[in-house]
């Protein structure tokens, strides 16, 4: 039976959508950009090297902690040995990347972006969508995407050392501090970016405030609650920027570890 | 300047109907409902449309031009270039009437579903007194004037009719929030109620609604998502529940 907007008592209208404009292009681009950084991504966690240059490490490749990581990169140790599948050293970045993978799934902004650029729910507003049922986050496996507040914070985890790794980098290869080069900067940017994108975070607005019903006898969290909701307003442009400052980190460690890129020192 | 605008307009009933091509004048500065009733003066009287104020205000000229919900009374025709022709539809969420006119009896429904403010016990009606920062966190949400466009355009109910039963809509999730997020309010199963009767886990943030909204209003980002957070404290948070447990923490529920 028909349903949605054929259903027979709305007017009768055979288009899926009388939209004029190009509404198919804002979906197309963010399934254009996700899809490139997912293939990079996948490329460089199974690539499994050049990922660190002392005193450069990737943020793919971050906290490394299996013994195979490379020689100076493990700033918290390396207590899990080696990974192996079916004899198969498995790639440390495998493992990180899941947190900033879930973290990012189950954003309430990259939630809108895929669900309708890969999903077509709705593919754009007024738009008819394709499937048949709906049933939204109500039951498994979106249902999930309550979980995000747990993502959040490991998320800050990730910033402190994505943080720490960026000061590290103000050293020379001798491990010598007061330094400065192309690479600390990259870093440094990296960490800022993804410190805007938790703090501007719809949970980081709850947490630090939007829970209240009551600001007035809250004035501190009240004040708090305006710095992040005027971050809150920009998150979607954080999220963009944010990923690709992933990206272009990891890219420039990368090149520099191949020494495809040599590492300029302002001083 | 008058300028030839070609229209078409939807007209039919609840059993048949199909978009009509018409030809009308249009003054500079007009705006779409203006030539409707043109139309309608001219060529067609007995076309059926809803308006009141002309002023953006009441919420009734609600209709979908060129495919986009939108006020009628409130989008100026110069915002189409000259050639393009102008596709007028009644909205396509709601059951049609007559020609622009449809049914939204579905919104009042909806609206009586949920549950009003509940003072506290012995407050009299002139006693309470709000600070300001209280207030304007409602304030947003008052500025609401029905035209029911987000409801409309809402995929939840747009494109699955059967979901109507259980899903109240983002008209009333402003609602919602905003009693749940009033200092006074003394229902405490809001967040629960949202969730388990309102449908508000059908919303998958998408924000068409926040994207049609005539008032501006971030229904998403400050009714909808808010909300969403509430209820995870009550009911997907093991954490938030233990601590409510133990400190019977006052907020939470
Ligand atoms: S954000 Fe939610 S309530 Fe608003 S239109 Fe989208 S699905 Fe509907
Ligand atoms: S929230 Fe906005 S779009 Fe929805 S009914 Fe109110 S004014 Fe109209
Ligand atoms: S909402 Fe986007 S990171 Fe939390
Ligand atoms: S006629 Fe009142 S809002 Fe358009």
């Amino acid at each position: 039976m028909a349903t949605g907007v054929f259903s027979s008592k709305r007017a009768k209208i055979s288009e899926r959508t009388l939209r004029t404009d190009r509404w198919w292009l804002q979906p197309l681009i963010t399934v254009s950009v996700l899809l490139s950084f997912i293939v990079y991504a996948s490329f460089r966690a199974f690539e499994n090297g050049n990922y660190f240059a002392e005193p450069l490490i990737s943020p793919f490749y971050s906290p490394c902690l299996s013994a195979a990581c490379a020689q100076g990169s493990s700033l918290l140790g390396q207590p899990f040995g080696i990974f192996k599948i079916l004899g198969m050293t498995f790639s440390p970045a495998l493992f990180i990347l899941i947190f900033p993978l879930g973290f990012r799934m189950t954003c309430y902004y990259y939630r809108k972006a895929y669900y309708r650029s890969f999903w077509a729910s709705p593919p754009a507003c007024a738009v008819a969508e394709p499937h048949a049922k709906y049933t939204g986050e109500t039951r498994a496996p979106l249902i999930m995407q309550n979980s995000h507040r747990y993502f959040f914070y490991i998320g800050l985890i990730f910033n402190v050392l994505l943080t720490a790794d960026a000061i590290l980098a103000f050293r020379n290869p001798e491990k010598q501090w007061g330094h400065m080069s192309v690479g600390s900067l990259v870093l440094l940017a990296n960490a800022t970016f993804l410190w805007l994108y938790s703090a501007s975070c719809h949970t980081c607005r709850h947490t630090i405030g939007g829970r209240l019903r009551n600001f007035s006898s809250h004035p501190i969290r009240y004040k708090a609650w305006t710095i992040v909701s005027a971050l809150n307003h920009k998150h979607q442009n954080f999220a963009w920027i944010s990923l690709l400052g992933v990206a272009f980190a990891d890219f420039y460690v990368r090149q520099v570890s191949s020494g495809a890129f040599t590492n300029f020192y302002f001083f | 300047m008058a300028r030839k605008l070609k229209l078409r307009i939807w007209r039919g009933n609840s059993t048949d109907g199909g978009l009509q091509n018409v030809e009308v004048e249009a003054n500079e500065g007009e705006v779409v409902l203006d030539v409707i009733h043109r139309v309608q003066a001219e060529q067609m009287n007995d076309l059926a449309v809803r308006w009141n104020c002309k002023a953006g205000k009441c919420g009734s000229c609600s209709m979908e031009i060129n495919g986009k919900p939108r006020l009628a009374c409130m989008t100026q025709v110069a915002s189409f270039p000259d050639d393009q022709e102008i596709t007028i539809t009644p909205l396509r969420a709601f059951p049609v009437i007559k020609d622009l006119v449809t049914d939204v009896s579905f919104n009042y429904k909806k609206a009586m579903e949920i549950p009003a403010f509940v003072p506290p016990v012995g407050m009299k009606p002139g006693e309470p007194r709000m600070a300001q920062v209280d207030v304007e966190r409602s304030q947003e949400f008052r500025k609401c004037i029905e035209c029911f466009l987000c409801q409309d355009t809402c995929h939840v109910i747009r494109d699955h009719e059967e979901n109507k039963k259980s899903f109240a809509g983002p008209r009333f999730f402003i609602r919602i929030a905003e009693l749940d997020m009033h200092p006074l309010d003394m229902l405490r199963n809001r967040k629960q109620k949202a969730q388990e009767e309102h449908g508000l886990g059908m919303c998958n943030i998408t924000k068409c609604c926040t994207e049609v909204c005539p008032e501006h209003i971030r229904i998403t980002d400050n009714a909808i998502i808010p909300m969403k957070e509430r209820v995870v404290d009550v009911k997907y948070d093991p954490l938030r529940w233990l601590g409510s447990v133990i400190r019977k923490r006052e907020g939470i529920l």
